[in-house]
């Protein structure tokens, strides 16, 4: 016999913060999307570095 | 002809002597002291505490490659500063005990015209009762060799997993004055990621603990980014990523006590609970190495140079403050003593003004807060600024010419949140300044366009690619002055 939930237990820790979408997940994990972002983290980071050293 | 001497051989002794070397080397004397004879890329050592890479991976032999420099490398442990002489002679100077086995326990003096303090934490797991690897119940990811009994016993609870039993993993910080938070974060997001891949995920129940008021607190007092049409506290995300993987969190916690199986805590409500674990790995609270100071007669002169938590004095402003006058002006940014103008503290080695978090309590006075964090890309500034600074200064220049503030510098983190080239992810971070400066920035106390934050397996390449390119630099491999710090 299945035992299907009829209802969830709210107020519990991970009831609240956000959870990544489905669609969200993909792109973490997409080859094109995440070469992409790769080269966008770079230059992010390159950029903090020239701010950083005086 | 001077003499630069460098205590420790982490991130920041080890940056400083290459630039030091690279660009007076050749004139000056360099001298590098360090009880290791290995250099450690730390922020791999979660994947050796895994059983993603061999301890040989993150570590290389410093005498092998100072033999490639004229850097002179004593393996030797720094036990007392002479900023005056003695009374024989005013040339100030260091005593070092050997830890080379050939020559373990002789002692030796030796003098300097400019010292740097680069000697990193003393990782004080005797400040909580049965904590650490060496005399207690829990693990730790802190040296090489200690994840590797990390590694080794984590498996042996997923060997117990596979064979159908329950097991709980703690992970987190072991004391209400911890930092480096981020290293545990990791940590625990890679044992769940190998649970994942052993497949006995179900049957582990995950839990972080740790000193943060909120998660993502970092010791930083947590960072703001823009996403999603919002400026959104890093609270939020890190929350995200623990519910997406199941895992619990305490927070607000200083564990007390560890005993087999069973960890004692206090949280800054005042209440006290216990938690009971399989495997356990917590991050001990640091302090200095427990370097003495003496003057020219002998007379102990370790308070004038040195903050009661071992940690060395600069030229930050050290006045006793309440936290809402606490300023981004208050942090070094020479790194020299005020005292003695050739003696410089880098790293974890300098003593911070006081923490980035705001101080807190419990009703029964326990301090919970985690500390400043102050490793890493920081580190490797002020030891760049600083050898700048020494370069200089022996050409005739009165005082430091460099600086390298936390409150003008950004850090990039990027927390690794499961190995692997196609299934993995990290969490890449980026935090403008690391100490908040709200004269500068009056919302966040942060520059909104350097501060970001994104998960992704983009982020794992970029620690994967930043593991091998700081090792090839660490080695003095060729062009390696050209790669970044």
């Amino acid at each position: 016999m299945s035992h299907k939930p009829l209802n969830r237990e709210p107020y519990q820790q991970a009831y609240y913060p956000p959870s990544p979408t489905r669609f969200t997940r993909y792109m973490r994990t997409s080859l094109i999307w995440q070469a992409f972002r790769f080269l966008v983290i770079n230059v992010k980071m390159l950029r903090l570095m020239a701010k950083s050293h005086h | 002809m001077a003499r630069i001497v460098i205590l420790g051989a982490g991130i920041a002794g080890h940056t400083a002597a290459r630039h030091l070397h690279k660009m007076i080397g050749k004139q000056h004397e360099i001298v590098v002291v360090s009880p290791n004879p290995k250099w450690n890329w730390i922020p791999s050592n979660i994947w050796v505490g895994v059983g993603q890479m061999k301890e040989e991976q993150v570590t290389f032999d410093l005498a092998e490659i100072y033999r490639k420099t004229s850097i002179q490398f004593h393996q030797a442990k720094a036990l007392s500063i002479h900023p005056q002489g003695s009374a024989e002679s005013e040339k100030p100077y260091v005593t070092v005990e050997h830890t080379l086995a050939a020559m373990a326990g002789a002692q030796e003096k030796i003098t300097y015209e400019y010292l740097i303090n680069a000697t990193g934490p003393k990782l004080n797991f005797g400040a909580t009762e049965g904590l650490g690897p060496d005399h207690g119940h829990t693990v730790s990811v802190c040296t090489a060799s200690h994840a590797v009994e990390a590694n080794h016993k984590l498996h042996e609870v997923i060997a117990d997993m596979r064979k159908g039993q329950k097991r709980t993993i703690v992970i987190g910080t072991g004391h209400g004055m911890c930092t480096c938070q981020g290293a545990a974060f990791e940590y625990i997001y890679n044992v769940d990621h190998v649970l994942r891949e052993a497949g006995v995920r179900d049957l582990a129940r995950l839990v972080w603990i740790s000193n943060e008021y909120e998660l993502g607190d970092f010791g930083m007092g947590g960072v703001h980014i823009e996403r999603g049409g919002y400026i959104t506290n890093g609270k939020t995300f890190a929350e995200s990523l623990m519910v997406e993987r199941g895992i619990e969190w305490i927070t607000r916690a200083h564990v007390k006590k560890v005993e087999a199986g069973k960890i004692h805590y206090e949280t800054l409500d005042g209440s006290f609970h216990e938690l009971e674990f399989d495997f356990s790995m917590l991050i001990p609270p640091f302090a200095g190495v427990g370097l003495k100071a003496y003057d020219k007669a002998g007379e102990d002169i370790t308070a004038q140079l040195f903050a009661p938590n071992g940690f060395m004095k600069v030229d930050a402003d050290y006045t006793a403050r309440p936290y809402a006058e606490w300023s981004a002006r208050d942090w070094p940014r020479t790194y020299q003593n005020p005292a003695y103008k050739n003696l410089f503290a880098i790293g974890i080695a300098f003593a911070p003004p006081h923490m980035i978090s705001k101080p807190m309590q419990s009703p029964n006075g326990t301090a919970i807060n985690p500390t400043a964090p102050r490793t890493g890309m920081p580190s490797a500034s002020m030891a760049i600024a600083v050898a700048h600074s020494i370069r200089d200064m022996i050409n005739g220049a009165e005082k430091p010419t460099h600086h390298a503030s936390m409150a003008e510098m950004g850090a990039a983190c990027v927390a690794s949140t499961g190995a692997n080239f196609f299934s993995g992810s990290a969490a890449s971070m980026t935090v403008y300044p690391v100490v908040p400066d709200f004269e500068k920035y009056p919302d966040y106390g942060r520059d909104l366009n350097l501060t970001f934050g994104e998960v992704g397996l983009a982020g794992h390449w970029m620690k994967y690619a930043l593991h091998h390119l700081f090792i090839y630099q660490a080695r003095l491999k060729a062009g390696w002055s050209l790669l970044p710090d």
